[in-house]
């Protein structure tokens, strides 16, 4: 017990003082995801909160031949502006990105509405492009108003009621809260602790294997009168501790960030408080030891610091794959998904933050099994440093 | 002392060592001389513990290496080829974790420490960092962790590689004064002089068995070379020779 407390204390000592490593644990983990999140956040809120009330500027050719229409569309906040010279000009300047949508009114227009005959207008858009294709969609929307206005208007003046054009009526009752309507858009945020957590100890694990070698500390170390297996868990303790201080920041770096997110804008209030934040330390800590043995034992397989990079970054995106195939596949929160380490996490996170009663079978099975694989993986490392083959 | 019985290691296909014996007395200095690729690292590897040999048996004062290597290395000092130091820690540090390690009590680190920091006239420069050291003082401070926990027996493989005159002359006296003490010190070189001016006994290493085993004389005698070069080259070629 002495001799792995001795590595733990050098461990941690030895990193604290490596800019490095502090760097990854305490900013890159803790403050780069929030960061990245916040303003990922903040960008798409802007977008949606602005295309609702923003004047659209619509080029139309052929607005001689529908002047009723063209006072509808400015009716809508739609602004009427000149476009290209004609059908082949707007299909190209479509194409080249110019305008995103342009409206084609035909020269027979107002003889086909005078004859009744369905007249015809033409919505050039690239529906590639998502700006273009929210563009398209609104200027569509406002045809087919104008399309259904004229339809009344014609009911009204042949003496029909224009309600017999609406048999049924439509009306979506949304039963989301404000806070499961957030849990969509913060359900990326678990990724961002498990990221957090991973980053943390990411390079005191290499710095303690493949960096151990690559300096040549690592032989002299083994031939002390010590066990390896105190070496290696003392290693595993000291990454498990930045771990869960990178952990800890994230956090309530998440925390404060959620406060200058206009989340409320969206009509989303997050279950992000204090208690929560505490709780979901202790949901996400188990995931800790499973991700410092994790590390470990994938850099103790590598012959030198670069190569235990490359390999850890490949760890760093693991834990996303099941979150991933998951939310694809839109499958329910089921116990069977609580023995899958990073998924149960995050469910428990998404249910916490959806304010929704959790589970407390799921915490436990999401607990203990992600501690046993992480012992399993400990123990793993502890045995691997009884070959010899480490020395490389 | 140190007792080598037929050591054999391969590695997949090759054949590091083939038969290696040798004994190294207490007070003595014996020194394991041949050219790269000869068998050296490997044979002191396994006598440190951190290799487990295919074939054969050495002991460490009695202690066998493979039965019982825990106990064996309490009775080593190891210092292994390009031993690497923690650049974050200072020289002090670096010295006092390996004797905290050996299981030497808190009490008692401090003042362990700093004798082997007077006995290696590493003071000039053991509290700083050694990120930035030389090679001599990082020799320096590889061998003074080697020796904190006050071993029998000392194995250095290839100590005086990168020193200059002065760091290797100041490497020779330590070993001289430890050889005084009575200790068993176990050393390879590739260079034959300074085995030549420092051991009591040779063996020379050829191919991963043993060409030679005998004081510098009787190497002298038994090639027929008197220049000590000449006779390392006859040595090895009998070797290459079967």
């Amino acid at each position: 017990m002495r001799i792995l407390l001795t590595v733990f204390i050098k461990e941690i000592v030895d990193n604290l003082r490596d800019r490095r490593t502090l760097a990854s644990a305490l900013i890159m983990g803790p403050l780069f995801g929030p960061m990245l999140f916040a303003f990922v956040i903040n960008l798409s809120i802007e977008r949606s909160l602005s295309t609702g009330d923003e004047t659209l500027d619509l080029p139309v050719i052929g607005q001689q031949h529908a002047p009723n229409l063209m006072r509808y569309l400015e009716s809508n906040n739609i602004r009427v502006v000149d476009g290209p010279v004609d059908r082949d000009a707007a299909v190209a300047a479509v194409k080249a990105g110019t305008h995103d949508v342009v409206v084609l009114v035909t020269e027979d227009f107002g003889a086909q509405l005078r004859d009744g005959s369905p007249a015809k207008i033409e919505v050039f858009a690239d529906h590639a492009n998502s700006q273009a294709e929210r563009d398209a969609r609104r200027a569509q929307r406002a045809l087919s108003g104008y399309s259904r206005e004229l339809a009344s208007m014609r009911l009204v003046a042949r003496g029909v009621s224009p309600l017999v054009m609406r048999p049924i009526n439509i009306d979506a009752v949304d039963v989301s809260t404000p806070s499961g309507r957030s849990a969509i858009m913060l359900g990326m945020m678990s990724y961002f602790f498990i990221f957090a957590v991973l980053m943390g100890g990411m390079y005191l694990a290499i710095d303690s294997t493949a960096g151990e070698r690559e300096r040549g500390s690592l032989e002299p170390l083994l031939a002390l009168p010590v066990t390896r297996d105190q070496l290696m868990l003392g290693k595993i303790a000291a990454t498990c501790v930045f771990m869960a201080v990178s952990l800890l920041l994230s956090l309530c770096s998440f925390y404060v960030a959620l406060k200058f997110m206009p989340l409320q804008e969206l009509g989303m209030t997050p279950n992000f408080g204090p208690a929560v934040v505490i709780a979901a330390f202790f949901v996400l800590a188990p995931f800790i030891l499973l991700g410092a043995s994790l590390m470990t034992l994938v850099a103790s397989f590598t012959k030198s610091y670069k190569e235990a990079q490359t390999w850890l970054s490949v760890v760093l995106v693991a834990p996303t794959l099941p979150i991933m195939i998951v939310s694809i596949l839109t499958l329910r929160p089921q116990i069977e998904f609580m023995f899958v380490p990073s998924l149960s996490q995050h469910l428990l996170l998404v249910d916490m933050i959806k304010n929704e009663p959790v589970n407390m079978l799921h915490v436990a099975i999401s607990v203990s099994s992600t501690l046993a694989i992480g012992t399993i993986l400990s123990w793993i490392c502890a045995r691997l440093y009884r070959r010899e083959g480490l020395l490389g | 002392m140190i007792v080598v019985n037929d050591i054999h290691k391969s590695f997949g296909k090759v054949r590091a060592v083939r038969g290696v014996s040798f004994d190294a007395p207490d007070g003595k200095i014996t020194g394991l001389l041949g050219p790269n690729g000869a068998g050296k690292s490997t044979t002191l590897r396994v006598l440190y513990t951190v290799l487990k040999p295919d074939q054969g048996s050495a002991k460490i004062d009695g202690i066998d290496v493979v039965g019982d290597a825990l106990k064996a290395r309490k009775r080593i000092g190891a210092l292994p080829h390009g031993a690497g130091l923690y650049p974050h820690l200072t020289a002090r540090e670096n010295i006092a974790y390996y004797a905290t390690l050996c299981g030497i009590e808190k009490s008692r680190v401090e003042s362990r420490v700093e004798s082997i920091v007077d006995l290696l006239e590493i003071a000039d420069f053991a509290d700083r960092r050694t990120k930035g050291f030389s090679q001599g003082q990082r020799t320096k401070v590889a061998l003074a962790r080697a020796l904190v926990h006050d071993p029998q027996n000392i194995i250095l493989d290839e100590p005086s590689n990168g020193l200059d005159v002065m760091a290797t002359r100041s490497l020779r006296k330590l070993i001289l004064r430890l050889k005084d003490d009575g200790r068993c010190i176990l050393f390879s070189s590739h260079v034959m002089q300074e085995v030549a001016a420092l051991c009591d006994d040779i063996v020379i290493i050829s191919n991963g068995m043993v060409a030679i085993d005998d004081s510098a004389d009787g190497i002298r005698k038994r090639t027929g070379c008197d220049d000590l070069e000449d006779a390392f080259v006859a040595a090895i070629e009998t070797v290459e020779a079967d």
